[in-house]
């Protein structure tokens, strides 16, 4: 069910990624990831360009939550190439041979990705407001004072412009997230990762963060790789939705295509279970 | 600072009828309003300054030797591993004496601090590691996804969040510390169990100055213990 202003926002968001040199903002090249002998990940290629905005989705075990933490470098590449601006980030093919890429330069491409993670992992020992400065300031070197003007339109942006000062056990689930989404944003990423945000909260506050993402993904043009298994969040704000079963892509495409009228069966079955019908 | 007061100067056993101190009360209160000061003085100057100051060497250490087994490379990690495994296997008395007369140029008061320092920085250092330890995996990844620099993710995220479990268990072992302070008398040095002894031995009464001593100790460990509980709770509810 695309309203007609999210087709527009897609149509506008599609125009302003086709002009910049099409060097993909993520790049897969033959990725492979194990855990020992268990094969979560073979031979995945797949680009994602300036401001795409793309939905993983498939059934739990698919890979999905890998792929996000491969690129923020949560876990070890066991083969193949991730480039994140072109640039590689764990290793780079040098005549064939997987070189690793210094720790320097992996973390100078680590400050464009932001994340966000299912069970939002805020700091307990610092308050709101120490959360989202942070980095900004000892990573990205900005004054305090405009770390803190930031943080402040931030926490406005996602609702809690009074919880500057609150400690995060002092907050609900949901405002928890809302925070954690702040302080991804505070870095001004390139890339902004989100795993299964709302599968940690309750029902209810579940719309209250997809809203506030839905907002960043109007209003900016931030590259997103999704994971969730909000069926309808993903067909507002993606532009193209991948199915992963079994370590592979299944199928991808247009949210509408995939949603609607998917060509594969392993999808049509996903999909039916996930939607209940 | 003196290292050893001599409680016979106060006393010539010589002039002192035997039979008379055997048959005077089991508890003399002038005798013990009497030696208390030695002793009390004994307890600043070296029971409770060993331990201030050993505390603080074991709880800066220790937290030292728990980070550099988990960030140096695997040989140097377990070179300092088994050197604190050995330190902490061994008996304090042993290494007392072995320090004592391997540097023997050494003040026997410092020698007691280092030692006590270092035996229980290797006790510590197993505190902070579990400390550590229980810092959960979604900390660790979220200072990744920050990008945070390696010194600010253990000053600001994982040390404190590792100290708030931590207190009780280091103030204890601070407290262990303080009651192993008699040992000292190994290296000479007159801590107050020493003195107590000295200052009783002349006119052979014994029940006055240990009484002093106990109570001292239990002056001292009692006030700890509860401050290190309400510590303990305080951080517990800043989070």
């Amino acid at each position: 069910m695309p309203t007609p202003t999210d087709a527009a926002g897609i149509d506008t968001e599609a125009a302003a990624s086709s002009s910049p040199p099409d060097t993909p903002v993520i790049e897969f090249v033959d990725v492979e990831k194990s855990f020992g002998s268990n094969v979560v990940l073979k031979d995945l290629n797949f680009q994602v360009a300036q401001g795409e905005r793309v939905t993983l989705i498939g059934p739990s075990g698919s890979g999905k939550t890998t792929i996000l933490r491969l690129v923020m470098t949560l876990e070890e590449l066991t083969g193949g190439y991730i480039y994140i601006d072109g640039e590689p980030l764990t290793h780079e093919n040098r005549d064939g041979k997987r070189v690793p890429v210094s720790k320097k330069e992996q973390k100078k491409l680590r400050t464009r990705i932001g994340m966000v993670f299912q069970q939002f992992n805020l700091f307990p020992n610092m308050t709101v407001l120490e959360n989202i400065i942070e980095a900004p300031i000892h990573v990205l070197g900005q004054t305090k004072k405009d770390a803190i003007a930031k943080a402040h339109s931030l926490l406005d942006q996602v609702g809690l412009p009074d919880k500057a000062d609150a400690h995060p056990s002092s907050l609900s689930g949901g405002q928890q997230q809302r925070v954690a989404i702040a302080r991804a944003l505070a870095m001004d990423p390139e890339i902004l990762l989100l795993d299964e945000v709302t599968s940690a909260l309750d029902p209810e506050v579940v719309d209250d963060v997809l809203n506030i993402l839905r907002q960043v993904a109007d209003t900016t043009n931030v590259t997103m790789l999704i994971v969730t298994h909000e069926m309808g969040f993903a067909r507002d704000v993606s532009h193209k939705v991948m199915m992963f079963d079994g370590g592979h892509v299944v199928e991808e495409g247009p949210p509408d295509k995939i949603f609607t009228n998917p060509e594969q069966e392993r999808t049509r079955k996903f999909l039916s279970a996930v939607l209940g019908h | 600072m003196k290292t050893r007061i001599h409680a016979a100067e106060i006393d010539d056993p010589s002039m002192v009828d035997e039979e008379e101190i055997r048959q005077s009360p089991f508890w003399d209160w002038d005798f013990a309003f009497d030696a208390f000061p030695d002793i009390f003085m004994a307890f600043v100057e070296v029971t409770l300054l060993v331990t201030v100051i050993g505390s603080l060497v074991a709880a800066v250490l220790g937290l030292v030797i728990a980070i550099l087994i988990m960030v140096l490379p695997k040989p140097l990690a377990w070179v300092v591993r088994w050197v604190a495994n050995f330190i902490r296997m061994t008996p304090i008395v042993v290494q007392l004496i072995f320090v004592f007369w391997a540097f023997v140029w050494m003040d026997a008061l410092t020698i007691g601090i280092i030692v006590f320092g270092v035996h229980y920085a290797t006790y510590m250092s197993e505190v902070y590691r579990a400390g550590i330890e229980s810092v959960p995996k979604g900390q660790w990844e979220a200072t990744t996804a920050l990008s945070m620099s390696a010194g600010r993710i253990w000053r600001k995220v994982v040390i404190p969040q590792a100290l708030r479990s931590t207190v009780p268990s280091l103030g204890n072992y601070a407290i262990s510390m303080f009651k192993d302070t008699p040992f000292l008398l190994v290296i000479g040095v007159a801590e107050m169990v020493t003195v107590a002894g000295e200052r009783g031995a002349p006119v052979f009464r014994t029940t006055e100055v240990y009484t002093i001593a106990g109570l001292l100790f239990l002056a001292a460990s009692y006030p700890t213990a509860v401050l290190i509980n309400r510590l303990e709770k305080r951080l517990a509810y800043a989070h």
